[in-house]
C-alpha cells in the first residue's frame, strides 16, 4: 500500500520538514485574517449583545434587544427586503450587460483589439470609488449630461428626473460592480472549446439553441461566481444608494452606516450587521444544490 | 443520403490561397479520403462542405441542391471532431439525442434511437456516463453515435482517428469501414495519414497547397501517381530524373529506362518506381526483355525481421528496395548488384 510504502522509505526523514513548511508557508496569512478579520468581527458579535456603547462613564449591560428591534419593527424588514431585491436586481442587470460583453472578448475578438477592450473593462477599477460616483450624478441630475443628451437626438424629450432615484442607485451599483461579471465570465467562456460550438452547429442547433443548451450552462461557474461577488456587497452598500439615492436611497446598509458613524449606536449597528450575515448564509445553503451543480 | 458535389471552389484567408479551383464529385453511399499534408487545406475543404465558412467562389451542391447560402445548422451533415467535442455537460444518453432534441423528436423516438446508435457503435449501457468517464476509444464512438443518430445526407470526418493509439486505431478503421457500409452513408474523410486513405476509402483525393492533384480509387492512385509528390506521399517511391530520347528516359549518365509507355515529347522528365517492384537479380540471371536494369552499390540493409530494406546508390540518384526475408544469396554491403524491374512498373511522373 501507499502509506506503508512512504513509510519504509528513505524520504520520510523528510515529511516534519514539510508539514513545518506548510504552517511556514500558510501560518502568516491565516494569522493576519485572525488578526484583521476573526477578532474585529468576534469584538463586533459581543457589542451586538449590550445596550450601550462600552465605553467609561456609559451605562450598558447585555441584552438582546438589538435583535429583537428587528423583529418587532417592520421598518428593518422593509428595509432588508429593499436591500434583497437591490442585490438581485444589480446582479441581475450585471449579467445581461455583461454576459453578451464577455462572450464578445471571449469568443468574437482575437489579438490585440481583444487587450485593448480588456483594458477598457478594468479602468474603471482603478478610479476611485467615490469619483466614479460623483461623476454619475453629474450624468443624472436634471438638465444633466444623460438629459441633454437625449434632448439633443429626441428635441422635446422633456426631463427623467433619474437623480436621487432608486434606479440611480441600480445604475451606479451596475457601473462599479460590472466588471467583476465579465471577468468571471470571460474566464469561463473562454474554457470552452469552439469546436464545441461548431459541433452544436453541426447537429442542426440554432444560435439561440446553443446558447441556451451549451454556452450557459458551461459558463455557470463564472455567472454564479459573479454573481456571488456582486450580490453580497451590494446588499451592504451605503456610498452609492447615500450619493445617487438621497431620501429614496435608504437601505439596510446605510441604516448600519448611520448607527455607526451618526447615530453613534454601535449595538444596533452591530447586530444589523449579523443579521445581514445571517441572511446571506441562509439564501446560499437555499441555493447551495443549484451553486454546487453549477460549479 | 447523398451525393456531394465542389465544383471550382476558392477560399483565401488574406493574401493566402486556402484552396484553389478545387473540384471533385463523392458519389451517395461512397467512402472518400481527402489526403494531403498538414496545411494543406484539407480542414478548410471540409468546413466549406459543412457551412462553417463559405467559399470566396465557386460552387457545393449536396444532393443536387445548392447549398453555398446555408448555414451549417440548415445543412443536415453529420460531423465528427478531431478531439472529439462531446458536451461535457451532459450524459452520453443527451450527447447522440442532442441533434435529434433540436430537431424536436418525439421523447420515444429519441429514446429508441438513441438505443440504436449506441448499439451500432457497440456502446449500449453507457447512456448515463459522462464523457469525462470514458476512455479515448469510447468518446470517439460516442461522437460517431452522436454524427449519425439524425440521418444526415452526408458524414464528415476531421482526422477523427489522429488522437487515438496505433492499436486503438487500427480496431476503429474497421469499426468506422463497418459502420459506414452498415449506414450507408455518404462519408468523407480527411487524414495526412496514408495508410488510412488507403485501406479505408472507395475513392482518395490528393491534396497539396489548397490545390487537388489527383482523385482515384486507392489502388489506381498507388499504382499510378500522376506526380512525384502523389508518388513519395503515398507510399514510398524511387524517382528517376532525366530526358526524353526515342520515347525511353535517358539518366544522366546516359542509361535508358523504359516507362509503361512511350514517353512522349522532348526535355525533362521523370519516372517513379514503388521499392516492393524491383528486385535484386540474383547472379547469373538473364536478362528479361520486358524489364529495366539498373546497377548499383549497396550501401545498407535494413533487417525488419519479416523484410528487409536494402538502400542502393547509384551516381546521385538513392534507391530503396523492399523484399521479404526470403534471402537466398548472401549479400554484403558495398557490393555492386543488378536492380531489376519490370518496364509497366515504371510510372511517367509530372516532376
Ligand atoms: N481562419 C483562417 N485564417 C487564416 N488562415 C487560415 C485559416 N484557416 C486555415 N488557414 C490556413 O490555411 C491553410 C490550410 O489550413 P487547413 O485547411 O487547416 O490545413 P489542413 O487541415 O490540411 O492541415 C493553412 O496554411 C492555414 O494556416
Ligand atoms: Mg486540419
Amino acid at each position: 500500500m501507499a502509506v506503508s510504502d512512504t513509510e519504509r522509505s528513505p524520504t520520510r526523514r523528510r515529511q516534519p520538514s514539510n508539514a513545518k513548511s506548510i504552517v511556514g508557508l500558510t501560518g502568516p496569512a491565516y494569522l493576519w485574517l485572525i488578526v484583521t478579520i476573526l477578532l474585529p468581527l468576534a469584538a463586533m458579535l459581543y457589542f451586538s449583545f449590550l445596550s450601550d456603547v462600552p465605553l467609561p462613564g456609559r451605562d450598558w449591560q447585555v441584552t438582546l434587544s438589538n435583535y429583537a428591534a428587528f423583529f418587532q419593527e417592520d421598518f428593518y424588514r422593509t428595509l432588508m427586503l429593499r436591500s434583497l431585491r437591490l442585490g438581485f436586481e444589480v446582479a441581475l442587470w450585471c449579467f445581461l450587460i455583461g454576459f453578451p460583453c464577455a462572450y464578445v472578448l471571449a469568443k468574437t475578438i482575437k489579438g490585440r483589439w481583444r487587450e485593448a477592450l480588456f483594458l477598457m473593462v478594468i479602468i474603471p477599477f482603478w478610479s476611485n470609488a467615490l469619483i466614479r460616483v460623483f461623476s454619475w450624478t453629474m450624468v443624472l441630475r436634471g438638465n444633466g449630461m444623460l438629459e441633454r443628451l437625449l434632448d439633443w437626438l429626441i428635441p422635446g424629450f422633456g426631463s427623467l428626473n433619474l437623480m436621487f432615484t432608486y434606479e440611480a442607485v441600480v445604475i451606479g451599483l451596475v457601473h462599479s460592480y460590472l466588471p467583476y461579471m465579465i471577468l468571471t465570465c470571460y474566464i469561463s467562456l473562454s474554457t470552452i472549446d469552439d469546436d464545441l460550438i461548431d459541433a452544436a452547429r453541426s447537429m442542426g442547433a440554432g444560435r439561440l439553441t446553443v446558447l441556451r443548451r451549451i454556452i450557459l450552462p458551461l459558463s455557470m461557474p463564472g455567472i454564479v461566481a459573479g454573481a456571488v461577488l456582486i450580490f453580497v456587497p451590494v446588499i451592504g452598500s451605503f456610498m452609492e444608494p447615500r450619493i445617487l439615492g438621497g431620501r429614496e436611497g435608504t437601505f439596510l446598509g446605510t441604516v448600519i452606516e448611520d448607527q455607526f458613524t451618526s447615530v453613534f449606536n454601535w449595538p444596533l449597528g452591530a447586530a444589523l450587521s449579523f443579521i445581514l450575515l445571517a441572511c446571506v448564509l441562509i439564501i446560499f445553503a437555499i441555493f447551495q444544490p443549484i451553486l454546487r451543480r453549477a460549479s | 443520403m447523398a451525393s456531394v458535389t465542389v465544383s471550382h471552389v476558392n477560399k483565401s484567408f488574406g493574401e493566402f490561397r486556402a484552396l484553389d479551383d478545387v473540384s471533385i464529385e463523392f458519389a451517395d453511399g461512397g467512402f472518400y479520403a481527402l489526403l494531403g499534408p498538414s496545411g494543406s487545406g484539407k480542414t478548410t475543404l471540409l468546413r466549406q462542405i459543412a457551412g462553417f465558412s463559405f467559399p470566396d467562389s465557386g460552387e457545393i451542391l449536396i444532393g443536387g441542391e445548392a447549398v453555398e447560402s446555408l448555414p451549417v445548422e440548415k445543412r443536415n451533415i453529420g460531423m465528427m471532431f478531431q478531439n472529439y467535442a462531446l458536451f461535457p455537460n451532459m450524459s452520453v444518453f443527451d450527447n447522440v439525442a442532442f441533434g435529434l432534441m433540436v430537431r424536436s423528436t418525439p421523447r420515444h423516438e429519441i429514446k429508441a434511437r438513441v438505443g440504436e446508435a449506441l448499439e451500432l457503435v457497440r456502446l449500449s449501457g453507457y447512456d448515463e456516463r459522462k464523457p469525462h468517464q470514458l476512455s479515448g476509444g469510447q468518446r470517439q464512438r460516442v461522437a460517431l453515435a452522436r454524427a449519425i443518430v439524425f440521418r444526415p445526407r452526408v458524414l464528415l470526418l476531421d482526422e477523427p482517428l489522429s488522437a487515438l493509439d496505433k492499436a486503438l486505431r487500427l480496431g476503429m478503421q474497421v469499426e468506422l469501414k463497418r459502420i459506414q457500409r452498415e449506414v450507408g452513408i455518404t462519408t468523407i474523410f480527411v487524414t495526412h495519414d496514408q495508410e488510412e486513405a488507403l485501406t479505408l476509402s472507395d475513392k482518395v483525393g490528393v491534396l497539396k497547397d489548397g490545390k487537388l492533384l489527383q482523385e482515384g480509387p486507392p489502388r489506381e492512385l498507388y499504382e499510378r501517381p500522376a506526380t512525384a509528390f502523389a508518388a513519395t506521399f503515398l507510399g514510398d517511391a524511387n524517382l528517376f530524373e532525366g530526358h526524353v530520347e526515342e520515347g525511353e528516359l535517358a539518366l544522366s549518365d546516359g542509361t535508358r529506362l523504359r516507362a509503361t509507355a512511350p514517353l512522349a515529347g522532348v526535355g525533362k522528365a521523370t519516372c517513379a518506381v514503388r521499392p516492393e517492384k524491383m528486385a535484386i537479380a540474383e547472379k547469373g540471371e538473364p536478362l528479361r526483355a520486358d524489364h529495366n536494369h539498373l546497377e548499383a552499390e549497396l550501401q545498407e540493409i535494413i533487417f525488419a525481421g519479416n523484410s528487409l530494406s536494402y538502400l542502393l546508390r547509384r551516381g546521385d540518384i538513392h534507391l530503396r528496395v523492399f523484399a521479404q526475408n526470403r534471402a537466398t544469396a548472401e549479400l554484403q554491403p558495398g557490393q555492386r548488384v543488378r536492380l531489376t524491374w519490370r518496364v509497366a512498373d515504371t510510372i511517367p511522373v509530372e516532376a
